[in-house]
C-alpha cells in the first residue's frame, strides 16, 4: 500500500455507501489464519492502545484474558454514548466487516469462542446483514452474536456492558474488585474493546506492527478517527495520523471564530484554541497538557457563545446521565451542576464559587465505581483554568449577555437528539475525510 | 500469599450507603466526607492495623469493604484529603 492515509477509511466514497463482504474481501483481502500468540505480539509490538477514550495497552488486556485460563468471550463495543461522536457509528454503519474482522482476529488470539457486537439499536440492520453476509460465507470459526445497547450515556462503559450482556442492569459495577478480563458475560473472561480499536486490530492481523507504525510516530503510532464539530456545529468524522498537530488534523483552529475547544469528549477537557492548535493528537500528548483524547472528540465553541453556559449544561446532562448508584457521584454532580448554573446563568454568585467548584471535584474524583465522576470533575476543573477571565467576569458583574444564547452542543434538554454528521469542508492534503452515511 | 502480603482496603461504592461504622472502626485510615461517604487512605494497611482493618470489613452492614492484596489492585491516584497516619511501610518484594 502505497499512501499511508486513509487508513481505516480507505475504499470510503463520498457517497456515503457501506462496504459489504464483498467489496470488503476485495479491498483487503481475507483475514489471515490464526495464528493466536503471534498476533498478541503483534498487537504489542504495533503499540495499540483502546480507542474507546482509556487509551489501555490493548496487548495487556489480550494477555490477562488469554492468561485466564478458561474459554473467553470477547465484546465489540459500538455503544457510543458520547452524543458528538460519530466515528463508531461511521465505522459499524459503512465498515462493518473490518470491525468484525477485528474482533474475530481478537477472539481467536485469545481463545474466545464467542463474539458479540454490541451495538446502539440504530445499527441493528447493518449489523445483522453483515453477520449473516459472513454466516453465508463460513468465514468465521465461530458465531457472531448481535445484542442491542441501551441508548445511555454509559452504557459503553466497559463493566456496565458486560452488566447489560448479562441480564443485570446495564450499569457499572467496581472493576476493582471483579475486573471483566477475569469474570464478565456470563462469567467467562471478557475482552471487551472500542469497535475502532478492533478495526485497527483487522489491518495489523493482515499487515503486521512494521505496517502499522508507518504512520505516527515512534511514540504515537498508528492513527485515529476523530468526530470534528466545527464551529458550524456540523460533526465530521477524520481519519489522521497521531503526532500531527491538532489544528492541522481539523483544518485549523482560528481564535478569531472559536472561543474554546473541547477535547475527547463531554467528560474531556476544554483547550484555549491556540494550545489546542499546536497540540499534537495523541494520548500521551494530550496527558501531558492534563488533557485526554477520550474518545476522539474534537468540538470548537463558536466566539459568540458562552463557555461557562455551554459548560454547566454538560455538566448538567452528566448529571442526567449518572448511573445513581455511587453516593459521592450522586451528591457531587448535582452540586456541580448547581454551581455551575448559578455561575453561568446568575443572577449573582453568593461566596467564593470557585473554590466551592474545585472542593466538589475534589470530592467526586476516583470515588464512583466507573469514571463519570472523574470526567465531569476533568471538565468543570479544566473550564475554570482556561477560561478563569469568564469566571472572575462572571462572579462580579454577573452572566455575560452570550451565557443567554441557546445551547450549542446538544444535552439531555433536546431527547438526547444526536447530530446526524455531514460533509465537512474539504480537509487539507494527507487527510482523509469521511462524514456522511445514513 | 503470605500473611504479611500487603494488603489494602477497597470500598465498592456501588454497594456502600454510607453508614460510616469503617470510619467509627479504623479513622486511622478512614475518614468520612461531607456526605458521610468513606475517604480512604490507599495505602497498605500497616500489620498494627491489620486486626481493626478485618473488623471493620467484617462490620460494614453492606459488605462493601474488602481487603485486597496490594499488587492485584491499579495503583490509586494519591488522595488529594490524605488522612493522617502511620508513616507508610515500604512495600518489599521477595
Amino acid at each position: 500500500m502505497s499512501a499511508v492515509l486513509p487508513r481505516l477509511l480507505r475504499g470510503l466514497g463520498p457517497d456515503g455507501a457501506s462496504i459489504d463482504l464483498a467489496g470488503h474481501l476485495d479491498l483487503w483481502g481475507a483475514l489471515p489464519a490464526a495464528d493466536p500468540g503471534r498476533l498478541i505480539d503483534a498487537v504489542g509490538d504495533a503499540g495499540l492502545r483502546g480507542h474507546g477514550g482509556a487509551w489501555f495497552p490493548a496487548a495487556t488486556k489480550w494477555r490477562a484474558v488469554a492468561g485466564a485460563g478458561r474459554r473467553a468471550v470477547v465484546v465489540a463495543n459500538g455503544a457510543e454514548g458520547e452524543p458528538v461522536s460519530a466515528k463508531d457509528a461511521l465505522l459499524l454503519e459503512r465498515l462493518p466487516h473490518l470491525v468484525l474482522d477485528g474482533a474475530v482476529a481478537a477472539a481467536e488470539a485469545v481463545g474466545a469462542g464467542r463474539v458479540i457486537a454490541f451495538v446502539p439499536s440504530r445499527r441493528r440492520a447493518r449489523l445483522r446483514e453483515a453477520i449473516e453476509a459472513r454466516r453465508r460465507a463460513r468465514i468465521d470459526g465461530m458465531p457472531i452474536e448481535l445484542a442491542i445497547a441501551p441508548d445511555r450515556f454509559i452504557s459503553g462503559q466497559e463493566t456496565a456492558a458486560v452488566s447489560f450482556l448479562n441480564g443485570r442492569g446495564g450499569l457499572p459495577t467496581s472493576a476493582r474488585l471483579e475486573p471483566v478480563w477475569r469474570r464478565g458475560v456470563d462469567g467467562a473472561p471478557t475482552l471487551l474493546h472500542n469497535v475502532e480499536t478492533l478495526a485497527h486490530v483487522a489491518l495489523i492481523a493482515r499487515f503486521g506492527p512494521d505496517w502499522y507504525r508507518q504512520a505516527g510516530r515512534p511514540d504515537a503510532p498508528g492513527t485515529v478517527l476523530l468526530t470534528v464539530t466545527g464551529t458550524d456545529g456540523r460533526p465530521t468524522v477524520v481519519e489522521t495520523q497521531k503526532g500531527v498537530a491538532l489544528g492541522a488534523a481539523v483544518g485549523s483552529i482560528d481564535r478569531r471564530r472559536c472561543r474554546g475547544v473541547l477535547l475527547g469528549g463531554y467528560g474531556g477537557t476544554w483547550l484555549d484554541p491556540d494550545s489546542a492548535n499546536t497540540l499534537p493528537v495523541s494520548e500521551e500528548a494530550a496527558r501531558a497538557a492534563g488533557a485526554t483524547l477520550g474518545a476522539g472528540i474534537v468540538a470548537l465553541l463558536p466566539h459568540d457563545r458562552c463557555p461557562l453556559a455551554e459548560t454547566a449544561r454538560l455538566v448538567r446532562y452528566l448529571d442526567g446521565e449518572k448511573a445513581d448508584q455511587c453516593g459521592p457521584c450522586v451528591r457531587g454532580l448535582t452540586g456541580l451542576a448547581y454551581e455551575l448554573e448559578a455561575l453561568a446563568f446568575g443572577p449573582r454568585v453568593v461566596g467564593d464559587a470557585g473554590r466551592r467548584i474545585e472542593q466538589l471535584c475534589d470530592l467526586v474524583e476516583g470515588r464512583g465505581a466507573c469514571r463519570h465522576p472523574d470526567g465531569a470533575a476533568r471538565l468543570v476543573r479544566s473550564a475554570l483554568r482556561v477560561f478563569a477571565d469568564e469566571v472572575r467576569q462572571h462572579q462580579e458583574r454577573g452572566p455575560c449577555p452570550e451565557a443567554g444564547a441557546a445551547a450549542w452542543l446538544p444535552t439531555g434538554d433536546d431527547g438526547r437528539r444526536r447530530p446526524s454528521p455531514r460533509p465537512g469542508p474539504p480537509r487539507p492534503a494527507g487527510m482523509a475525510s469521511a462524514s456522511r452515511f445514513r | 500469599m503470605t500473611r504479611l502480603a500487603p494488603q489494602v482496603i477497597v470500598v465498592d461504592p456501588v454497594a456502600c450507603d454510607g453508614h460510616g461504622v469503617c470510619a467509627e472502626l479504623l479513622p486511622e485510615m478512614i475518614s468520612l466526607d461531607p456526605w458521610g461517604y468513606p475517604i480512604i487512605s490507599g495505602d497498605p494497611v500497616p500489620p498494627g492495623l491489620l486486626r481493626e482493618a478485618e473488623r471493620a470489613v467484617a462490620s460494614c452492614p453492606r459488605l462493601a469493604l474488602h481487603l485486597l492484596p496490594a499488587p492485584e489492585v491499579p495503583p490509586v491516584k494519591p488522595a488529594r484529603r490524605q488522612v493522617a497516619m502511620p508513616p507508610p511501610r515500604t512495600r518489599s518484594r521477595s
